[in-house]
């Protein structure tokens, strides 16, 4: 029985406000906690399969040429080896999230060094390792190609250009105006659990276990790719060690599994090793971003400018979206926006956690800042008085939006009245600083499928293929089936990650928990009518709670109305009317303490607190924990993240995570997060939004901007290191 | 190539490829998966175990030459329903998320805490003698071996405390 639900009108009841079980928004422990902390919980690499064998991946030494293995009868021949496989199935880099089919596939010819173009599969993992790096590669017939964004050419993205009124008018008659160029380098997600797939076949039949973010798109990847049916696929994730964006579309390890497996016969287990996850499966694309702001002398905007180059593989279409925000996040008339995509030989731009704003908001916040010391006000100030009423380019209503509340309580709890002025503040070696930054990512709402069952003992099963990547998933979609059906957390079970469940939206795009979160709530309703039904009651006049049915008065076990049976319900919802009738996303705003050395130029967070709404909180503590994440990915991004590319071939040099400097825990300091009481009706019947990516887009400007603030030194490139910071001191 | 180990108390023969990381025995051949395979480099510190009691990078080191060692790996650590006060304290404070780095920094924690029982300094220490108070500033510091990508490490710095004060 399948309850379809289509989000066309704003869902003004907020049951969720009502149910009497009180479970969602609490900040429960994790349920799989338990499996987590004694190192139980069984991810890609780790299924014991009868029979199994090891395949390791070898890549191309170089970025353009036909690939020759010069050696591979004698690899063959090796200890142990059981293939050589140069497949043209092979991918040739991951797919696009959501892309639903195979990326650019073939192992002949090499596009960019680190592709992984064959793999060589022995008995044991030491026997693969050692002959898949015996195997000599070349290239022949290679010819120059572009590694540099700064001379490639580039493709103009038509329908990201936007002209509205004159902005060069309004620069030019603006009482203050900031024209400045930025640009980020390009970032790596750095999962910590690198991609890996263990695939085994029965008939023709394959069993994909493997660590992936989207599992009803990644099925149809894979199948498409083997060139066999979806249904002759079966993919099974229950858990996944990170993916921030690396692992949305399949990459190439599931594929060259599969091809291995089916060829000898035996499950074969493929995991990337590291250097390969940083050389072959996605990066953010670096930036270069110029921002015109035009204001009058209170700092009103009236023109807002932002033009961006990106970069990407020949054949893909992904272009960062770094001009997501700047379309709604301040007022100002007079409006131009570009974005162009230099095509290069580098290893394949995709999305890294929250493509777009990421950079772009940052970028954005670090203009802002410079227009504020032009203006000569409060930076909160000036946000203030930028809020536009309405979206200003389509006009359009925003669903829910307290972004003026998370500016004035981020500053009031962090102190910002305190904040000293430019170079004024020293704490003996250390120069100090405060600097802040608005949030904001766009809000979107995905079909999603899950199965919910009330079975004859009162307890409760949710099923679907949808992902918890760390998000939190088991934890809320248990939250909400319990809420909606009366039932103490520890009895719904939550199952999730495998492809024989109903189709989820998975985890991507902060989208995940609203949409899977409203299939289950949509199954729960239709359970609660049924129930209501058998009571001959109004179904809003039945209170569900501990397992207990109170209506008219009378109370009953839930396992007296059910007497034996059943009651299974597949809620299926679908993005609506309300996604374009209104201007939806998140906001926030952060505020950073920053401490520079006087004489290294080495900046130190010594304090960061974010404050931010984004819809109903359906958790207040994963919700909490993936801010603390975002604000983390910020400090990277804003000290020391870079993804270095060899000028000459354009390989990544800093392919470990020795070199490719993510945050230690000695680099953040104890962040405070407030998440904001909201309900947002129009995203979805839960009246939650997206939390995931919130707390990066823009993470990375409230500390550069403190690092002026301290020092006078702006850093107007990507990861603002002590060198950059050393030559303005 | 043979091998015997204490592995959690119990005692394993071990006949392997000389190649085999100590890592790789406990993940491939001992069914030992709670020890994580996050870089293979030591750099990551997935991979955490006490070898006679001291934290090291499994992957770091072969098998094979850990012949007549004690080995305590997460599973040796707690068992669902028989948790440690750390795990326990990262349950309640959501120290992980994704919970890949999450037995490193079990290992890790629990050796952590045995090296400043034993007065062992760090960079962060004031004095190189007469031990170190378990500041934020000290566990931050002692777990920086051990990264997280979802950074959960303020809730991390957290659970420590919490389990330290009752004794972990």
């Amino acid at each position: 029985m399948t309850e379809q639900f289509k989000m066309d009108a704003p869902a003004t009841e907020r049951r969720l406000d009502d149910m009497a079980q009180g479970l969602v928004g609490a900040p429960l422990d994790r349920p799989e906690g338990a499996l987590k902390v004694t190192g139980t919980a069984t991810y890609a690499n780790e299924w014991q399969i009868e029979g199994m064998v090891h395949g390791v991946m070898v890549r191309a030494p170089g970025n353009s040429g036909r690939v020759v293995l010069s050696n591979r009868e004698a690899v063959a021949k090796m200890p142990g080896v059981l293939s050589v496989i140069q497949d043209d199935r092979l991918l040739r880099n991951p797919a696009q999230g959501t892309a639903n089919k195979a990326p650019v596939q073939g192992a002949q010819h090499a596009t960019y060094l680190g592709q992984l173009i064959a793999i060589v599969v022995a008995e044991s993992f030491e026997q693969a390792r050692h002959a898949a790096q015996a195997l000599k590669v070349t290239l022949e017939n290679g010819e120059m190609v572009p590694v540099d964004p700064a001379t490639a050419a580039v493709e103009p993205q038509e329908d990201q250009t936007l002209d509205q009124g004159n902005l060069d008018g309004a620069m030019s008659e603006a009482k203050h105006s900031v024209d400045v160029v930025y640009t980020t380098p390009s970032h790596s997600s750095s999962p910590m659990e690198p991609h890996a797939s263990i695939a085994s076949w029965e008939g023709e039949d394959l069993t994909l276990r493997a660590s992936y973010q989207m599992l009803k798109y990644n099925r149809n990847e894979l199948a498409d790719s083997l060139r066999i049916h979806p249904d002759r696929v079966r993919i099974i994730s229950p858990y996944v060690g990170g993916g921030f964006g690396s692992k949305l579309g399949l990459a190439p390890e599931a594929v060259a599994a599969a091809i291995a497996a089916k060829e000898l016969g035996r499950p074969v287990s493929v995991a990337l090793h590291r250097q390969q996850v940083y050389e072959a499966t996605m990066r953010r694309s670096e930036t270069r971003q110029r921002l015109r702001l035009a204001a009058d002398s209170d700092g009103r905007l009236s023109g807002f400018g932002h033009d961006a180059r990106v970069s990407n593989l020949p054949g893909e279409t992904f272009a960062e979206p770094v001009l997501q925000a700047s379309h709604f996040l301040y007022a100002g008339a007079n409006r131009k926006m570009s974005l162009e995509l230099a095509r290069l030989h580098r290893l394949c731009a995709g999305s890294v956690r929250a493509p777009g704003e990421a950079v772009g908001v940052t970028v954005v916040e670090n203009a802002m800042d410079e227009l504020a010391h032009e203006v000569g006000i409060d930076p909160v100030e000036l946000r203030l008085r930028n809020i536009p009423e309405k979206d200003p380019e389509s006009v359009k209503d925003y669903s829910s939006r307290r972004f003026r509340e998370a500016l004035q309580s981020g500053a009031e709890i962090f102190g910002w009245a305190k904040r000293p002025g430019v170079k004024e503040r020293r704490d003996g070696e250390w120069l100090i600083g405060y600097g802040m930054a608005s949030a904001a990512r766009i809000n979107a709402l995905m079909e999603s499928q899950a199965r919910v069952t009330l079975l004859p003992d009162g307890t409760a099963r949710v099923e679907t293929d949808m992902t918890d990547i760390g998000t939190g998933t088991y934890a809320i979609l248990g939250q909400i089936a319990g809420d909606m059906l009366g039932l103490p957390r520890d009895k719904v079970d939550v199952i999730l990650g495998d492809t024989n469940l109903p189709p989820a939206a998975g985890s991507g795009g902060s989208w995940g928990a609203s949409s899977s979160g409203t299939s289950v709530y949509i199954a729960c309703e239709a359970i609660r009518r049924q129930l209501a039904d058998r009571l001959d009651v109004n179904e809003h006049d039945l209170m569900l709670k501990d397992a207990r049915a109170t209506y008219a008065n009378q109370t009953k076990a839930l396992t007296d109305v059910l007497q034996g049976d059943e009651i299974a319900k597949l809620g299926h919802v679908l993005p609506g009317e309300t996604s374009d009738a209104v201007r939806q996303a998140t906001f926030g705003a952060y505020f950073a303490e920053v401490a520079v050395h006087a004489a290294s130029g080495e900046t130190r967070v010594r304090r960061m607190h974010g404050s931010f709404a984004a819809g109903r909180i359906l958790n207040a503590k994963t919700a909490r924990s993936q801010c603390l994440g975002g604000m983390t990915f910020g400090i990277g991004m804003a000290l020391t993240e870079e993804l270095t590319f060899d000028p000459r071939d354009g390989h990544v040099v800093n392919h470990n995570l020795a070199e490719y400097h993510i945050p230690v825990n000695a680099d953040v300091p104890q962040l405070t997060v407030e998440l904001l009481e909201e309900r947002d009706d129009w995203a979805s019947p839960l009246q939650a939004k997206g939390i995931g990516e919130l707390g990066i887009c823009g993470a990375a400007a409230a500390i550069t901007n403190a690092i002026y603030n301290a020092t006078g030194v702006r850093v107007r490139n990507y990861p603002a290191t002590l060198d950059k910071v050393i030559v303005g001191l | 190539m043979q091998t015997n180990v204490i592995i959690n108390g119990t005692q394993r023969r071990l006949e392997l490829d000389p190649r085999t990381t100590l890592l790789d025995a406990l993940r491939h051949h001992l069914g030992l998966s709670g020890s994580k395979k996050g870089c293979d480099h030591g750099q990551c510190g997935a991979c955490t175990v006490m070898v006679n009691g001291r934290r090291i990078n499994a992957c770091l080191t072969l098998a094979c030459m850990h012949d007549g060692d004690e080995v305590t790996t997460i599973e040796g650590i707690g068992q669902p329903g028989n948790l440690s006060a750390l795990q326990e304290a990262f349950v309640s404070e959501d120290g992980f998320q994704c919970g890949y780095c999450t037995p490193g920094q079990i290992c890790s924690a629990t050796a952590m805490l045995e090296e400043i029982r034993n007065e062992w300094p760090s960079h962060v220490t004031d004095d190189l003698v007469g031990g170190a108070e378990l500041t934020n500033e000290e566990i931050s510091e002692r777990m920086s071996g051990n990264l997280c990508r979802c950074s959960a490490y303020p809730n991390i710095v957290e659970a420590i405390r919490k389990a330290a004060g009752k004794g972990a």
